[in-house]
């Protein structure tokens, strides 16, 4: 399974648009990585399609189990949302650096003589862009499938979009730390679960201070402090994490 | 000044040797303190005009809040500090520091749910103080856990101490929850830049508590250190001859 695993990703690279050698991406290659990676998650449809199959199918659940009365649901919408937008993207986030690891060009990054900390910022930004934008501008279409108040869609929308650009960040340093582990699938929960909460109080916060009728910028200026310090801190702890793994 | 103490505290056989001695001292003065704190508080202090006897768990509760928070600066510290001078015995104190911090921050949780019943008239509230603590706990267990989960020890110790340090974000948010946050759980009442707002028959054993627990972390976080040194350097010639009896060697 393994070997076939290698097999796809070394032809996906092979079959790049541009003429070049993930060993040869040069400084600066930001631009060049997101270029990659973004193609490499077009040709990988399943990879965009499965978390949001997977936030829809769950929150489908929701009502089965709490019971379809449309005030209950109307209550909890925020908050349902919000959860399985955490878990589509922790989901999503195992195999963030795991195919790059086991074909060895997570190696040959690490050994350019740049920082790590673009090429991490570059392959964050690419997950965020195939599981958080599309989760965001799915979530107005499930807040009025769970009976949302009309107030709530544009604070639900973007306090997402924030968040969970946040929460690909964060992430990231419990995919790096992970890497090398086998099945590193509930201890990932575990580790990163807890550095997910702040993120998810506000989030919440902004959709129910705007259902209650207050100003939800507070709560949405919070979320964009938070995704700078994340954006700032997160990929160089990612990138000290990632040196770690390739030790193992 | 030398540094030469400096390089020996790195070295787990110096510290196996030199802790022997403080073993004992440790262990009687957090006994002695524990017991008069205790005993002080719980049967001599003046009860509290609001809420009777029922206040005086925090001659347990608070203490161990405070060890937990401390707790966990020891870990990070400790690991930073591995992953900075490349200290072995750093990671090792880490290691041992991460399931008596967490076992003190689920004793300030479950003596929180005791207090909470008699006071607020349930165990549990979803409080920010009483959160965050909640979130302490699972950030303990996490990093028991990844250090658990390498077959290289040495990568277990890099990437839990990475963690650790991540981690300390929240550390800050837990102080300040009950300043920023109104809700049920009261603001701090002992502060080290003012007055603290307790009356002195009540803060002098809480604070010998305080004291009493601190010396208690210190007492077993070396014990535990040791026995985590001689695990990890048990193939080496000094441990064996340590625990081989001397007949048995010839």
């Amino acid at each position: 399974m393994q070997a076939e695993q290698l097999q796809t990703s070394v032809s996906a690279h092979r079959d790049l648009p541009f003429d070049t050698d993930v060993a040869t991406v040069h400084a600066p290659g930001f631009f060049t990585l997101l270029r990659t990676e973004l193609t490499l998650a077009v040709r990988r449809r399943s990879d965009i399609v499965n978390p949001l199959l997977f936030f829809v199918t769950v929150l489908a659940m929701m009502p089965l189990g709490i019971g379809p009365d449309p005030e209950v649901l109307s209550r909890m919408a925020a908050g349902l949302i919000w959860v399985m937008a955490l878990l589509a993207t922790l989901l999503s986030q195992e195999s963030l650096f795991r195919g790059d690891y086991d074909d060895g060009s997570l190696e040959q990054l690490a050994l350019q003589p740049e920082p790590l900390y673009f090429p991490v910022l570059a392959k964050v930004l690419v997950h965020w862009l195939v599981t958080g934008l599309p989760l965001s501008l799915l979530s107005p279409l499930l807040g009025m499938m769970l009976n949302l108040g009309g107030a709530g869609y544009l604070p639900l929308l973007i306090s997402l979009a924030l968040g969970t650009a946040s929460l690909s960040l964060i992430g990231a340093v419990g995919a790096a730390l992970t890497v090398a582990l086998r099945r590193p699938g509930l201890l990932l929960a575990l580790i990163i679960m807890p550095l997910y909460v702040p993120v998810l109080i506000f989030g919440t916060g902004t959709v129910q201070a705007a259902l209650d009728g207050y100003s939800y910028a507070p709560q949405l200026a919070i979320l964009g402090g938070i995704l700078a310090a994340a954006a700032a801190l997160a990929p160089l702890a990612a990138a000290g994490a990632i040196r770690i793994s390739l030790e193992n | 000044m030398s540094w030469q103490w400096f390089h020996r505290l790195g070295s787990p056989r110096w510290f196996y040797q030199k802790s022997a001695a403080w073993l004992p001292w440790l262990g009687v003065a957090s006994l002695i303190l524990l017991v008069i704190g205790a005993v002080w508080g719980l049967g001599f202090a003046p009860q509290d005009a609001k809420q009777g006897n029922s206040y005086r768990i925090i001659y347990i509760h608070v203490p161990a809040a405070f060890l937990a928070l401390a707790g966990y600066y020891i870990m990070a510290i400790c690991g930073a500090i591995g992953l900075i001078w490349k200290m072995k015995l750093s990671f090792v104190v880490m290691r041992a520091a991460a399931p008596i911090g967490a076992a003190l921050t689920f004793v300030a949780l479950f003596t929180g749910a005791v207090w909470g019943k008699p006071t607020w008239g349930t165990y549990w509230v979803w409080d920010a103080r009483i959160t965050s603590m909640l979130i302490l706990f699972f950030l303990y267990l996490g990093v028991m856990a990844l250090s658990g989960a390498f077959s290289r020890e040495q990568s277990g110790d890099k990437a839990s101490a990475l963690l650790a340090l991540v981690g300390t974000v929240n550390i800050p948010i837990i102080y300040k929850s009950v300043d920023w946050w109104f809700t049920l759980h009261q603001p701090a009442t002992l502060k080290l830049t003012q007055a603290s707002t307790i009356d002195p028959s009540m803060f002098y054993p809480l604070i010998t508590m305080i004291a009493g627990f601190y010396l208690f972390f210190a007492w077993v976080l070396t014990m535990h250190t040791r026995t985590l040194v001689l695990q990890r350097e048990s193939r080496t010639q000094w441990v064996r001859e340590l625990l081989q009896p001397p007949a048995a060697k010839a």
